[in-house]
């Protein structure tokens, strides 16, 4: 599969080459430098840009459920509507009707501690709790596939631990196959089974590592054991190459 | 607790100043004019306005003329109003309906609207439809261009989520369109009310037999100051009580503006 734009100074390739096979509950995880087409991917798999070349394919097993639901980046929670119409929001557009689809939102509200916040507007809430409405406006929905565009980039490094382990539990309840952009090496081998790095531009994939700690995790005490510096840094070495051709890349 | 009690007491302070300077303002007026420093021929006192208040108010004449004026306004308004933000939302969404229709609007907008008086009556008659018609002309070029940015602000992403959770398209404009660019459109419409006035005030100067502008008019032609004033300040208290009326309106139509714990 392989993305180009055209621009005035003609061709430019995001994707090239991208072979990939995901399989079912797993929780992949994509590193890659800023601006090597990561994103581009990823909404790719969300139908929301479209290929120039191969195709995407994600089995479905029951036609009922969407095929994929994205948790976006900062502020993608509408402001007009209530957490819960926001976290409904996905039910509500698949045609759900209203007592079923707050039902199923409260619940999953509920797990996340937000049950108080229901009737609530997203300016009324910090960072933290709109990205925990966010993974339960995609989880609600119960798609094939859970799409996550670095959702906890902008919160600060209490809040983003916070939040992973939230996820983590979250989707221990459901396995949902997940694809997870990040530019963090700590939070892609928190949170995956597999980590794929990026090619600065155009983005191909590089390598592929697995991630072998046993699951449930615990991140706090993730991160204390040496081996998870120890890969983090075998990462790094081969993540390194490409952040520094991106950079030169730069004009 | 001094500091606090200290607050408050500024607070009511405050309020007081407020309501005392205008009722001051109004005592020195009424002053000078018993002194004989005002010619009443020119500057009418106070009170006299207040004479003839009373006066057109007794004889009806007031209410019937707000009546009229405000029918107009109204009625020129929603007329004006509703296919400006239809337009306008479409304009918002659709980039083909906007180079469509922007040209059209980056032509009509700049007209005075009120120098189309007499083409109007041309085709309208000299009765109401054609006051309603610039009403009309006036207020949906405002409201229009206000939802057109209203849409265009909203901030792409929502409309990648939309797109992400499948929406279909009525709500895609009940949840996305509409209540996004909403704001705006209360910009637009505030916008519109005020150009309505001007412009409903300048129509009834020369071409209407009732009305707020047309007693002004008529109190002019024959000299009579004091009811001059009091059509003045009608017209003015009317605009401002249109004004909280969109403003309480807008209040209830964007819970989400409100600020609350």
């Amino acid at each position: 599969m392989s993305k180009s734009f055209r621009t005035r100074r003609g061709e430019t390739h995001a994707l090239r080459g991208i072979n990939l096979e995901i399989g079912v509950s797993e929780f992949l995880c994509i590193v890659g430098p800023s601006g090597c087409g990561k994103t581009t991917l990823l909404r790719i798999l969300a139908g929301l840009e479209t290929q120039t070349s191969g195709t995407v394919t994600i089995a479905q097993d029951d036609p009922s459920r969407p095929l994929n639901s994205m948790v976006f980046q900062d502020h993608s929670l509408f402001p007009w509507l209530t957490v819960l119409d926001n976290a409904a929001f996905g039910l509500e557009m698949r045609g759900v009707p209203r007592t079923e689809r707050y039902e199923k939102s409260r619940a999953l509200l509920e797990s996340v501690g937000l049950t108080r916040f229901s009737e609530y507007y997203p300016h009324q809430l910090s960072g933290g709790m709109k990205q925990r409405v966010s993974l339960v406006r995609a989880f609600v929905t119960d798609p094939e596939v859970l799409l996550m565009d670095e959702p906890f980039a902008a919160l600060d490094a209490q809040n983003k631990v916070l939040l992973q382990d939230e996820l983590l539990r979250i989707w221990e309840a459901s396995r949902k196959t997940v694809v997870y952009i990040t530019h963090s090496i700590e939070e892609a081998l928190a949170l995956g089974d597999r980590i794929i790095v990026m090619t600065s531009s155009p983005g191909q994939l590089k390598e592929t590592i697995p991630v072998e700690f046993p699951r449930p995790r615990n991140i706090f005490e993730l991160r204390a054991r040496p081996e998870f510096g120890a890969i983090s840094a075998r990462i790094w070495e081969i993540l390194e190459l490409e952040v520094l051709k991106a950079r030169e890349a730069q004009p | 607790m001094t500091w606090g009690k200290d607050a408050l007491s500024l607070e009511n302070r405050e309020r007081l100043l407020s309501i005392a300077s205008p009722v001051a303002l109004l005592l020195v007026w009424q002053l000078m004019s018993w002194a004989g420093l005002l010619d009443p021929r020119f500057i009418p006192s106070p009170i006299g306005i207040g004479k003839a208040a009373y006066a057109l108010l007794r004889s009806g004449e007031l209410l019937q003329n707000i009546w009229v004026s405000l029918i107009r306004i109204l009625a020129g308004f929603v007329i004006g109003a509703v296919p400006g933000i239809l337009i306008g939302l479409a304009m918002g969404v659709s980039r083909w309906v906007r180079a469509a229709i922007d040209p059209l609007v980056a032509a009509l907008f700049p007209i005075p609207k009120i120098s189309l008086l007499p083409l109007i009556m041309l085709y309208l008659g000299i009765g109401e439809a054609s006051k309603i018609a610039l009403v009309a002309l006036g207020v949906v070029f405002l409201v229009l261009i206000n939802a057109m940015a209203g849409v265009l602000a909203i901030d792409p992403i929502h409309f990648d989520v939309a797109k992400n959770y499948g929406a279909p398209r009525y709500k895609l404009w009940t949840r996305v369109v509409i209540p996004g660019a909403l704001p705006m459109i209360f910009v637009g419409m505030r916008l519109g009310i005020g150009v309505a006035f001007i412009v409903i005030v300048a129509a009834e100067f020369v071409a209407a037999r009732s009305g707020i502008g047309y007693l002004i008019w008529t109190s002019w032609e024959t000299l009579r100051i004091e009811n001059m004033f009091v059509g003045i300040i009608t017209i003015t208290v009317l605009g401002v009580l249109t004004t909280l009326v969109l403003h309480e309106i807008e209040r209830l139509a964007m819970p989400w503006r409100r600020e609350h714990a």
